[in-house]
């Protein structure tokens, strides 16, 4: 008999109650919310997370909501684009919200892992959560990639054509491959179609899991912070981290403060920049798709040229796929790359901040040069800057065991 | 039935024969599955040959056609382009058209990649990412260019036989086609056997 029952000296709780002896809710709630303890000198870093999901809510709801007007065919796609842009009730708010949020849900997820390399969020015990990430990461970039088709716009047909050709290049099976994703002998109505499944069945539901999964495993192991140590190692007489505060209602309501100030930002791309300049809504896809002629200047979207800057750096076809796949999936190994013992960049030493400051230069400089036509000049740069992006990762099980780190306080401090 | 009644020898074959079986299963329903991601019997027969007419192409002048949603240059190239095709072949990374030997339908593995010298038919898809390369048949000796395709996206070059230059990131020649003369004016392109 709990506390309450003995007092009243009858059976109390009503509802809820009814539902706790069928289902976990009370004790889900709690682990998960109401006592889950994070460290209580989160900074503004900390908000990345939770606006992901609030990016995802968006993506999940307008894009639910084109379905209803959209159609995947070859014939139509185009046209029904225009249609929900011009005749359907605010329409171009939905469409503008989506296309938008596409761009923001990688603003936002770059923000958020560089958050774990600033503060060694990936390191043991959280290198489970990492990996969990960067395949989200992948799901996340093939999910942009399908969207992008679906328009059927000139950048959606030829920016597919070259991705998909990327395939092509693995020897032996590349060209069955290529026809096996296209569904034909060139990208067609068919492959538009089964785009559309992937980019509205498949791949959100493989995000859904992975995010459920990645908060999960972060639950089991608690949330590191901007220290790096781990609060659980102090707790008080009640079993409750010294350091930590429940998520909610600490965590909660600050978040909410960075969600409002997010979708400010977020509002006022929609309603008064919402191609960007051509960043966000490239101009050569409002023209449809001309199987004939590739537009002059041919560039992905801005989330993907650091990647395509490298492709485009190495002047061979199979080397370029190569080095293109290494450079998205080599953060996987952060985790067993980095050999530093300290979590946190405020205590590890100059080559580790060195490193890291050069990586974000490299990382920006790649995405511009992958925006710009390849001249010789682009290019030179762009290999210079690809040998730094991959030595980043490759030196560092060097650099990061030679840093001289400093000591690690025993709890949290704050800063300023 | 006690622990010391266990026959685990038997328990561990039935365990392996279940999965065996069942990962068998797995493997043949994943079959039709698979298979019905590959062109349909419509996108087969939508990649039926096409015909293209020649009667009113002027020497220099090319068309652009689809064959099997495939962009395909039918180029008729004049004297000059021609007498052109044997020069620099240094600059050339593959000029007898013989490190892949599926780019080209052996009746067009010669030095003008072509049945009939006059006429080049070449995919106008780019060996290294797919793109449309643009022609360029302006001779421009300055720059070393006698004339040919110019890939906009990577720079891909090739010269008036689809043959691709040293040092751009396309790998191999511009692919021809199966096609046959009809006629003297008409060439089907997509099937090169049967009568006419």
């Amino acid at each position: 008999m709990s506390r309450i029952e003995a007092e009243v000296g009858k059976p109390q709780g009503g509802f809820i109650k009814w539902i706790d002896d069928r289902f976990p809710l009370t004790s889900t709630l709690k682990y998960h919310v109401t006592e889950y303890y994070a460290s209580k000198n989160f900074n503004w870093w900390y908000v990345f997370g939770v606006l992901a999901m609030v990016v995802l809510v968006i993506q999940l709801v307008t894009g639910i909501f084109l379905t209803m007007n959209y159609k995947p065919a070859a014939a139509d796609a185009f046209a029904s684009v225009e249609y929900i842009m011009r005749d359907v009730e605010w329409g171009w708010l939905i469409r503008y919200m989506h296309s938008t949020g596409a761009s923001f849900f990688f603003i936002v997820v770059y923000l958020h892992m560089f958050r774990a390399m600033l503060y060694g969020s990936y390191k043991k015990p959280r290198e489970l959560i990492w990996l969990i990430g960067m395949l989200i990461f992948f799901v996340l970039m093939a999910e942009g990639f399908a969207g992008y088709l679906l328009p059927w716009g000139q950048m959606s047909y030829w920016g597919a054509q070259v991705i998909i050709s990327l395939f092509g290049a693995i020897p032996v099976v590349g060209d069955a491959l290529v026809e096996l994703i296209r569904g034909d002998y060139s990208i067609s109505d068919i492959t538009l179609n089964r785009f559309f499944a992937l980019h509205v069945i498949v791949l959100p539901l493989a995000l859904i899991g992975l995010i459920f999964v990645h908060i999960v495993a972060l639950h089991e192991v608690g949330s590191n912070n901007p220290d790096g140590i781990e609060i659980k190692k102090n707790k008080g007489p009640d079993g409750v981290p010294l350091d930590g505060v429940p998520f909610h209602p600490h965590h909660t309501s600050k978040d909410l403060v960075g969600i409002i100030v997010f979708l400010m930002i977020f509002s006022a791309v929609v309603f008064f920049a919402p191609d960007m300049g051509g960043l966000f809504l490239e101009h050569a896809n409002f023209e449809p798709a001309n199987m004939t002629a590739t537009p002059e200047h041919i560039a992905p979207v801005w989330y993907y040229t650091p990647y395509y800057a490298i492709l485009r750096a190495v002047p061979d076809k199979l080397w370029g796929f190569i080095l293109f796949a290494m450079a998205v999936v080599l953060p996987v190994f952060l985790p067993w790359l980095d050999r530093c013992r300290v979590r946190s960049i405020r205590y590890r030493g100059w080559m580790y901040k060195t490193a890291l400051s050069v990586f974000v230069v490299t990382f920006i400089t790649l995405g511009w040069l992958g925006l710009q036509a390849a001249t010789p000049t682009y290019v030179l740069l762009a290999r210079v800057f690809s040998v730094l992006y991959f030595a980043f990762f490759l030196l560092m099980p060097f650099y990061t065991a030679m840093d001289k780190t400093k000591p690690v306080p025993d709890r949290v401090v704050y800063h300023g | 039935m006690t622990e010391d009644d266990l026959d685990r020898n038997r328990r561990h074959f039935l365990t392996v024969a279940t999965v065996t079986t069942g990962v068998i299963g797995a493997g043949l329903v994943a079959i039709p599955f698979i298979s019905s991601l590959k062109p349909s019997a419509r996108a087969q027969a939508l990649g039926a040959p096409v015909e293209v007419p020649l009667g009113s192409m002027q020497p220099g002048e090319m068309v652009r056609v689809l064959w099997r949603g495939k962009l395909v240059f039918v180029l008729r190239r004049t004297e000059d382009m021609l007498a052109k095709l044997p020069e620099g072949l240094d600059n050339l990374r593959d000029p007898d058209s013989t490190e892949f030997a599926d780019h080209q339908p052996d009746y067009a593995a010669n030095d003008t990649r072509s049945v009939k010298p006059e006429y080049l038919i070449v995919e106008g898809s780019c060996t290294h990412l797919g793109c449309a390369p643009l022609e360029d048949f302006e001779v421009r000796p300055a720059e070393g260019w006698g004339g040919g395709f110019f890939c906009p996206c990577h720079g891909s070059k090739f010269d008036l036989a689809g043959r691709v230059y040293k040092g751009v990131p396309a790998p191999s020649n511009l692919r021809v086609p199966p096609h046959r003369f009809v006629r003297d004016d008409l060439i089907l392109i997509g099937q090169d056997t049967g009568a006419a």
